[in-house]
C-alpha cells in the first residue's frame, strides 16, 4: 500500500511538464497514465470490495440482527458462536469432501481435452469452441437444467430414462440423501461448466511448449505417447497445472449457486457460502455472525492458497521456463 | 514473492476490479429501471408479490395497480422458492417495498416493520372471517389485510382408486395403504411435494398436537407427532412416494401429467386440473395420525401489510384501503378468475358463484370443517426449525423424537426473544 500512495503523490508533476510537450510528455509519462487508466477500477475496487470487507469486519463485532448498523459492541461473541456452531463447521467438511471430488476431476478432464483438441487435425476451432461454450451458462440455469430435465425423479427424466432400459426403477437423485446421488448431480454440472475454460487455458499452455523439445526426446529414444507425456507435456504444464488447481480450489470455497437451488430445503451438502447465507440472510437475519464466518471463511482461502503456493512453487513458474 | 510477481498480481487485480465495476454498473442499470419515478413525481409506490403459478394474475395485480390514481405503483414479481428471506432482506434496505404480501408473523410487528391497519379495517371489520381477523392481531391491533384464503389439502384421481380398489384414507396407515396399491409402473401413489415440507403443518394437527399453545409454547413435540414422521420416513422409503418432480407440489403438473394417484396442492390449482382432468377429481384431508388425531387442512393465504419503516406510510395505507377494502370487484377478479381462493371477505364468499358447487364446494367445506389457520407466533425462523425435522428424519434416517426436541429448543429460543 505505500508505494501506491508515492506513486500517486508524484502523478500531478509530470503532468504539468505534458503542457509544453504534450507528445513526448504523454509517452515518458507512464506514472500519470497508469493512474488514467487503473483510477476509476481502483476506485471501484475500494467501494466494491474493500468498503464491504471492512464493513464485515465491523459487523463481526457487533450484535448486528436485522440491521446493518449495530450498535451494541460483543467483542469476539460471534467469533466463538460461529466456530462452535456444528453447521458451519459441517459445512467446512462438506467443502472438503467437495473440493476432493471436483479439482482432480476437473483438472484430469480439462487436461484430457485440450490434449484431444491439440490433436486434431481439422475441425480444432470448432470443438475448441463447443467445449467452450458451456462456460458461458450461468451456474444457475445450469442447475435448474440438472435438476429439472436431467436428474428429475420421474420416470421422463432423461438419467432415469436411461436407467429405465436396463430395467433399473427410478432415482430420486436429489430428493434422498441415501445414497447420496445429490454429490453425482452437483459434480456433474460443475464438470460441464468449468472444464472448458481450463482446457483452453492448456491449451494455451501446450501450444507454448517448443517443439524442440518433443524432437530432442524421440532423438534420445523416448517412445510418444506415455512416456513422452510422462517426461516432457506435464512437466512443462507445471505452472499452468499450479494455476488451474489454485483456481479450482477457489472456486470450490465460493460454490452456492448449484448448491443452493439443487438441495433446497435440505440439512445435508451445505457448503460454506450456503450457510453463510442462510444465517445472514435467512430468516434470523444475524449479520454479525454471518461477517464473522466469512471472515474466518476468507482467513482459511488466504491460508490454504499460500500453502498451496508454497508446495507447488507458485509464481515460481516464471524462472522454471 | 518476488517483485516481478508482486506487480503481476497488481494487474490481476486491477482486471478484477474492472470486472466488479462492469457488475456494479450492469447491477446499477437495473436499479433504475424499476419504473420508479415515471410518473413524474417521483415517490410513486413500490409493492412486492411473490409469483402466482396461474396465468394472468401478474398482469392482474398490475391492471389493479394502475387504475389507481392517487399515485403511481409499481410491482415486484418476486419468482423464485425463497420470496421471504428476498423480502427480509429489501426491507432492509433504501428499496423497500412500501406495501408487501405475506404471512402474519409477530416478529414484523415486534421490530417495528409493518404498520398498524386497525383503523382501515375496523369500519369492515364484522365483514372479514373472523380467524383471520384473529390471526392478524396482536394486542388488540390489526397489522395486515388479508387477501385471500387459501386451504390446502390432498387432490385424488377417483378413477385410478377404483381401479386398485382403495378407498378415501382416514389415517396415515391407510394414506400409506393406498400409495403402496395405486403405484403402478407408471404412476406413484402419492406426491408430498419434493421436500415434504408443504404437509409439515398437517401432520402437527392431524396427530392432535398444535404448533404452539395458547400461551405461546411449543405444543408440536408429542408422541403421536413422532410417529407420525416415523410413518412418512416409511413412506418416504417405500419407493411409493414421487420425488423430485420438475414442478414442485403448488403446481398441479405431476397430478395432472398422471405422474401421481395423489398430490397435496391447494384451492389454487383447481382450475387447471379442472381443465386437464374434467370431473376425475378428489379432495380429503390430511388424515389422521394415531388414534387421538383429527384430520386436518391447512388453510393458508396471503395477506397486505405495510412497510412502517417506508418513506410513504400513509399512501402505502390509502392504497392498500383503496384495493383490498373497497374495490370488491378486484378483490373478487382477484380470488376467482385465475386460481380458486376463498375471499375472505364474507360478503364476497357468499356471492361468489365459482366455489359455490362441484369440486370447488367440497374444497370450502373442507376449509370450513378441518382448517387451521395461521398462528401469528410460529414465525418464519420457527418454520424453518420444522423443516430441519423433516429433512432430518423424515428424508434422513434420524430420530423423530432427538429432532422434535432440538426443535423444540430453537423454538423455545425464538419464542424467548419475541415474548420474554
Amino acid at each position: 500500500m505505500s508505494t501506491t500512495t508515492t506513486r500517486g503523490v508524484a502523478s500531478p508533476a509530470p503532468a504539468k511538464v505534458s503542457k509544453d510537450r504534450p507528445r513526448r510528455g504523454l509517452k515518458a509519462n507512464s506514472t500519470f497514465n497508469f493512474w488514467l487508466f487503473t483510477g476509476p477500477f481502483l476506485i471501484g475496487l475500494v467501494i466494491f470490495v474493500f468498503v464491504p470487507i471492512g464493513w464485515s469486519l465491523y459487523l463481526s463485532f457487533f450484535e448486528a440482527r436485522f440491521t446493518v448498523t449495530p450498535s451494541e459492541f460483543i467483542g469476539l461473541d460471534n467469533y466463538k458462536q460461529i466456530l462452535s456452531d456444528t453447521d458451519f463447521r459441517n459445512s467446512l467438511v462438506t467443502f472438503t469432501v467437495f473440493a476432493a471430488f471436483i479439482v482432480p476431476t476437473t483438472w484430469a478432464l480439462s487436461l484430457g481435452l485440450a490434449l484431444l483438441v491439440n490433436r486434431l487435425r481439422f475441425m480444432r476451432a470448432f470443438f475448441r469452441s463447443v467445449f467452450f461454450l458451456p462456460t458461458a451458462v450461468s451456474y444457475a440455469a445450469a442447475a435448474l437444467i440438472w435438476k429439472m430435465s436431467i436428474f428429475n425423479g420421474v420416470r421422463f427424466g432423461m438419467a432415469n430414462t436411461f436407467l429405465g432400459w436396463f430395467g433399473i426403477e427410478n432415482i430420486a437423485w436429489l430428493g434422498n440423501p441415501d445414497p447420496p446421488w445429490y454429490w453425482l448431480v452437483i459434480v456433474t454440472v460443475r464438470l460441464w461448466l468449468q472444464s472448458g475454460f481450463y482446457m483452453i487455458l492448456f491449451l494455451a499452455a501446450l501450444q507454448n511448449i517448443p517443439r524442440e523439445l518433443y524432437e530432442a526426446a524421440a532423438i534420445d529414444g523416448a517412445k510418444p505417447g506415455w512416456q513422452t507425456f510422462r517426461h516432457i507435456t506435464l512437466p512443462q504444464l507445471r505452472a499452468t497445472s499450479t494455476a488451474v488447481i489454485l483456481l479450482l480450489l477457489i472456486a470450490a470455497y465460493q460454490a452456492f449457486d448449484e448448491f443452493f437451488i439443487l438441495l433446497g430445503k435440505a440439512t445435508w451438502g451445505m457448503p460454506p457460502l450456503v450457510e453463510l447465507y442462510k444465517m445472514a440472510l435467512g430468516e434470523n437475519q444475524n449479520y454479525g455472525a454471518g461477517s464473522a464466518g466469512a471472515l474466518i471463511l476468507t482467513a482459511l482461502i488466504c491460508l490454504v492458497t499460500l500453502f498451496q503456493g508454497k508446495i507447488m512453487g507458485f509464481g515460481r513458474g516464471d524462472e522454471s521456463q | 514473492m518476488s517483485a516481478s510477481s508482486n506487480s503481476n498480481w497488481d494487474r490481476r487485480t486491477v482486471l478484477r476490479a474492472a470486472m466488479g465495476l462492469a457488475a456494479a454498473g450492469g447491477l446499477a442499470a437495473c436499479g433504475s429501471n424499476t419504473g420508479r419515478g415515471s410518473g413524474g413525481s417521483g415517490d410513486g409506490l413500490v409493492q412486492y408479490f411473490h409469483a402466482y403459478g396461474e396465468a394472468g394474475v401478474e398482469q392482474a395485480v398490475k391492471r389493479y395497480a394502475k387504475a389507481y390514481k392517487e399515485t403511481s405503483v409499481t410491482t415486484q414479481w418476486i419468482t423464485g422458492n425463497n420470496f421471504e428471506q428476498k423480502l427480509f432482506a429489501a426491507l432492509l434496505t433504501k428499496n423497500a417495498p412500501d406495501v408487501f404480501e405475506f404471512h402474519p408473523q409477530i416478529q414484523l410487528i415486534k421490530s417495528g416493520q409493518v404498520a398498524d391497519l386497525t383503523d382501515i379495517i375496523e369500519p369492515v371489520k364484522s365483514d372479514f372471517n373472523q380467524a383471520d381477523i384473529k390471526s392478524h392481531t396482536v394486542d388488540g391491533k390489526i397489522y395486515g389485510v388479508r387477501m385471500i384464503d387459501d386451504p390446502q389439502f390432498f387432490f385424488y384421481r377417483p378413477s385410478l382408486f377404483e381401479k386398485a380398489k382403495v378407498e378415501v384414507p382416514t389415517t396415515l396407515e391407510e394414506l400409506i395403504e393406498a400409495a403402496a396399491k395405486l403405484k403402478t409402473g407408471k404412476v406413484k401413489g402419492a406426491y408430498l411435494g419434493n421436500d415434504l415440507t408443504p404437509v409439515q403443518h398437517s401432520l402437527i394437527w392431524s396427530a392432535g398436537a398444535d404448533t404452539l399453545t395458547a400461551d405461546n409454547k411449543p405444543a408440536f413435540n408429542t408422541d403421536a407427532v413422532a410417529d407420525g414422521l416415523k410413518q412418512l420416513r416409511g413412506l418416504f422409503t417405500s419407493g411409493d412416494l414421487l420425488l423430485d418432480a420438475p414442478a414442485d407440489w403448488w403446481d398441479p403438473s405431476a397430478f395432472t401429467q398422471g405422474l401421481t394417484a395423489i398430490q397435496w396442492c391447494g384451492m389454487w390449482a383447481m382450475p387447471a386440473m379442472q381443465e386437464a382432468l374434467g370431473d376425475d377429481i378428489g379432495v380429503f384431508p390430511f388424515p389422521k395420525v394415531g388414534s387421538a388425531g383429527k384430520e386436518s387442512v391447512y388453510n393458508g393465504g396471503w395477506s397486505m401489510f405495510v412497510n412502517a419503516k417506508g418513506k410513504n406510510v400513509e399512501a402505502a395505507k390509502e392504497y392498500v384501503k383503496w384495493l383490498w377494502i373497497d374495490q370488491k370487484e378486484y378483490q373478487e377478479d382477484f380470488a376467482t378468475s385465475y386460481g380458486f381462493h376463498i375471499p375472505p371477505r364474507t360478503s364476497l364468499a357468499e356471492s361468489a358463484s365459482k366455489l359455490k358447487s362441484g369440486l370447488p364446494a367440497e374444497g370450502v367445506k373442507l376449509f370450513n370443517e378441518f382448517g387451521h389457520f395461521d398462528n401469528i407466533g410460529w414465525t418464519q425462523a420457527m418454520i424453518a426449525a420444522f423443516n430441519d425435522v423433516m429433512a432430518n428424519s423424515v428424508r434422513k434416517d434420524g430420530d423423530p423424537k432427538a429432532q422434535l426436541a432440538a426443535c423444540e429448543k430453537k423454538v423455545s429460543t425464538e419464542l424467548q426473544k419475541l415474548f420474554g
